[in-house]
């Protein structure tokens, strides 16, 4: 990472927070914000890579209906090490852990988060964790699908649960002490003139997000210890033959497991939220309404879990209002899209890759959230409920939504992180082929689901063949998307262009600081006294507008903006 | 679900589900297309208009429309709600069970289904039904949560230790239609699937009466009547330490609490596996527990073996008429 080379170019000021100290200690013990984003980056990035795999592997398994690569267990370990891996080990840390940890402070004109001794902790239990998690898969592995239902994980299984289930408890504290951490910061160390109607919108969707960390998390930890407790010593909690209830562990499961996914999206649009605007060069359309929608979602979203359960056989009464409540959280949903597309809007519309990466999220969201609303319809669901249907909705929303954002929010602001630029043309042919490879695994998982083909299937009717070869031959394209990136980032932050400190430019404080950041973020505390995504008053971006701009006489002397 | 040589983009219908079911599924896809549409639309429109012409040009500082947002809220929550109200009257039609029906119990375990006829009659992996006939299935697990899925019905339900759910459904073709299990119950979950046959009911009458030599469920219960000991307390006597059961099937009960309950199959199952829950008015809870004592299946042989007790003055209800009072679905 230490890729300081000498860059005669340009005049960057002589310490940044990647050439101040050296060493693997300088690393390891690091309080620094930015650095440990990096380290995240570096363990999320790895566990990127270990799913990954295993899709992989699913994937050319299902390629004939009888599936000659694997044995039927070792496809249930693969299923289920894949959906552990990237939601608790890569979607939940990714944009929050890598981007938020980067960007909170320096949004907010701040030097660090609240407290960055807990944020280097928050990485080590990470790390914990994910060894307990890398223990259950080499110690053969686990088969319960990331969703533990009991009884089969409590009693049936016998596989590595206790370990995987200890592993995702620890790791919990990382997203309670994030959570907190963040909220502190955005409370209490906003710079002078930095209202809350003038943070950035990926400030307040890392709010919401907070919230829900803070919230939810102890309850999947205390799901996952009750199976574990369960497992080990015959607890009798979910177990019918000793007077538990298995549906209890459901509603235990979703509580969290739900919100959960408001945890993997809202930071994505957050940084949808920062593309649209800043590389429209408009205002963001509505930004109180966006910004109001955040909260909405982590609110409502506490409150629909029970549409995970439509044919548990659940009371229908219950399942009706879980339903309207399912529809009432897509509204706010909705209207961060219609803000988004009202944004681009006589706008000055920039094709770089991150914009590219913007606008494919919204078309990927779109179709994602359009499907959650057959899965929230109480008629449509009992049929596609758990079949393949279900698989596309919400690859759609985390790899569609939330991994297209943090592709887009990557390159964005890997000028900042770095101070090189990534390679713009290869990066843009690399988006298209992962928005083609995308769409061409997961869409035909659509028709599969409503054809009738059920989730966690080793092998399948021959009818289903079709659809399941498009999907294997789209993944192999995706693959390509992914590794691309991977290659010209690593190749970049040695021979990538010299960043110059606002490459767009972006309005947001982190865009004033030098590229990359001195350890401590500015060189003096900055004051806030231009609204957010306000490129017309701001002519110390050096733009032009429709008309001139008036001179606002406040905006800091920056040094002029450079285009690419 | 037969294999077909083109390529299949929508599964064939067979019940009485699946037409409301394919309806709301194409309003739910016309509404979507549209909105996805007009968004896709606006978006390319917008990439190509509006594309950066100048280097350092800004675009047209708008901030907002207080119009435009309570549009876009209130006219997707409109088309929200219709979905909602119809989804929902579906769902409530699939989990309200008429009174008429044909009753089969359905056994799940890792890895395989068994079907009961209402005659007794045995099927493992296959299903006979007629068409025409509301069909529904009490259903039972003996180890972990399985799921009945019969996509040409559109219509599921778990299957959950511990308790009975049901579910019911009229198919409308005669036909052969996969079942699967589709929530995931271990290593050969993929395997636990089998074959509806729908039949005309003249057919399926014939099938049924070669079904000699079949085992007499009825009759099982009896010697497992006997061989638990069921018997000494339950002697069919007033006298009896336990209640009388003849007749007992669809009557109801005045328990010790002062509750009054139908007897159906999830009653009788409780008060076999967990008998201290509902003490019938007048007796001592003395009956030990049978929980992890009898199968699934043992329980359903009982229960045969009860509802073929003769009614005390009358004629035996039968086990093979389905017709029984019933608490609505779990």
């Amino acid at each position: 990472m230490s890729s300081q080379a000498a860059s005669p170019a340009s005049t960057p000021p002589p310490l940044n927070y990647l050439n101040a100290h050296y060493g693997i200690r300088s690393w390891l013990l690091t309080t620094d914000h930015k650095r440990i984003a990096l380290l995240y980056l570096a363990s999320v990035t790895f566990f990127f890579i270990l799913g990954g795999t295993f899709a992989g592997l699913i994937r050319i398994h299902l390629l004939t209906p009888r599936g000659y690569l694997v044995t039927p267990e070792t496809y249930n370990k693969l299923f289920t090490m894949h959906g552990i891996v990237m939601i608790f080990f890569f979607l939940i840390p990714s944009i929050p852990a890598v981007l938020g940890n980067f960007l909170i402070p320096m949004m907010i004109g701040a030097k660090d988060l609240a407290f960055p001794k807990l944020n280097l902790l928050s990485w080590y239990i990470y790390n914990l964790g994910a060894l307990f998690a890398l223990f259950a898969i080499i110690n053969g592995g686990v088969d319960t699908g990331w969703t533990f239902y009991t009884p089969f994980s409590s009693l049936y299984s016998n596989t590595s649960v206790a370990p995987a289930a200890i592993g995702i408890f620890i790791t919990g504290f990382t997203s309670i002490l994030t959570g907190l951490n963040f909220v502190v910061t955005i409370h209490t160390m906003r710079a002078p003139g930095m209202t809350w109607f003038r943070l950035p919108i990926f400030v307040w969707a890392h709010y919401a997000t907070s919230v829900i960390f803070i919230l939810g998390t102890p309850v999947i930890a205390i799901t996952l210890l009750l199976v574990a407790l369960e497992r080990l010593f015959h607890f009798g909690f979910f177990n019918p033959a000793l007077g538990g209830d298995p549906i209890l562990f459901q509603h235990l499961f979703w509580f969290y497991s739900h919100p959960a996914v408001y945890i993997m999206i809202l930071p994505a649009m957050g940084v949808v939220s920062e593309i649209i605007p800043t590389l429209s060069r408009k205002p963001l359309f509505g930004y109180p309404f966006v910004a109001a929608a955040s909260m909405a979602i982590a609110v409502i979203g506490f409150f629909v879990w029970a549409h995970h359960m439509f044919v548990a056989g659940q009371s229908p009464y219950s399942a009706l209002v879980f339903s309207l409540l399912s529809y009432m959280v897509a509204i706010p949903s909705a209207v961060k899209v219609f803000n988004w597309v009202a944004t681009l809007y006589k706008g000055s519309i920039s094709y770089d890759t991150p914009m590219l990466y913007a606008l494919g999220f919204i078309g990927l969201f779109v179709v994602g959230g359009l499907t959650g609303l057959f899965l929230a319809c109480l008629g449509v669901d009992v049929h596609v409920h758990d079949t393949y249907f279900v698989i596309a909705h919400f690859h759609y929303i985390m790899v569609g939504g939330a991994v297209m954002a943090y592709m887009g929010g990557l390159h964005f602001w890997w000028p900042k992180i770095t101070g090189r630029m990534y390679p713009e043309s290869v990066a843009r042919v690399a988006a298209v082929i992962l928005f083609v490879g995308f769409n061409l695994t997961f869409f035909p998982q659509f028709i599969l689901g409503y054809l009738g083909m059920p989730r966690r299937y080793h092998n399948y009717p021959p009818e289903f063949q079709v659809f399941n070869v498009m999907s294997t031959a789209g993944a192999s394209i995706l693959a390509v998307g992914y590794i691309l990136p991977m290659i010209y980032f690593i190749w970049s932050m040695r021979y990538g262009a010299v960043a110059p400190r606002n490459p767009w430019p972006g309005t947001g404080l982190e865009w004033q600081t030098p590229s990359p950041p001195p350890t401590e973020n500015f060189e003096k505390t900055p004051v806030v006294t231009w609204e957010p995504y306000d490129f017309y008053n701001r002519p110390d971006l050096g733009l032009t507008g429709p008309e001139p701009p008036s001179p606002p006489g406040s905006g800091p002397a920056l040094s002029p903006a450079g285009d690419d | 679900m037969i294999a077909q040589s083109e390529l299949p983009l929508f599964p064939r219908g067979a019940s009485s589900f699946a037409g409301g079911v394919d309806s709301l599924f194409l309003y739910l896809l016309a509404v979507s297309a549209f909105f996805a549409g007009l968004i896709f639309l606006v978006i390319l429109y917008s990439f190509v208009k509006y594309r950066r012409r100048q280097k350092m040009e800004i675009g047209v500082p708008i901030h907002g429309n207080m119009k435009l947002e309570a549009a876009w809220i209130a006219i997707p929550s409109f088309f929200a709600l219709v979905m909602f109200g119809w989804g929902a009257s579906i769902y409530i039609n699939m989990r309200r069970a008429p009174q008429d029906t044909l009753d089969i119990y359905v056994v799940a375990k890792q890895w395989m289904w068994k079907l009961q006829q209402p005659d007794g009659r045995r099927e493992i992996n296959e299903l006979h039904i007629p068409a025409g006939r509301n069909i529904r299935l009490i259903m039972a697990s003996e180890d972990v949560i399985h799921d009945f899925f019969v996509p040409a019905f559109r219509v599921k339900q778990d299957v959950v230790p511990g308790r009975y759910t049901t579910m019911w459904f009229r198919a409308t073709r005669p036909g052969r239609y996969r079942f699967f299990c589709s929530q995931y119950c271990g290593t050969n979950h993929a395997a636990m699937g089998g074959w509806v046959t729908v039949m005309e009911p003249a057919e399926y009458q014939a099938w049924l009466s070669g079904s000699a030599g079949e085992p007499d469920t009825a009759a099982a219960g009896a010697k497992l009547f006997q061989q638990l000991a069921c018997i000494s307390c339950h002697t069919g006597l007033s006298t009896g330490r336990g209640p009388v059961l003849n007749g007992l099937f669809g009557s109801k009960v005045q328990l010790a609490d002062g509750r009054a309950l139908v007897v159906d199959e999830a009653y009788i199952r409780q008060c076999i596996l967990d008998p201290k829950v509902n003490i019938p008015s007048g007796y001592q809870p003395i009956m030990p527990a049978f929980q992890g004592l009898v199968t699934e299946e043992q329980i359903l042989d009982l229960i045969a073996y009860i509802k073929s007790l003769p009614a005390p003055g009358g004629t035996a209800p039968g086990a093979a008429l389905p017709e029984g009072p019933r608490k609505g679905a779990p």
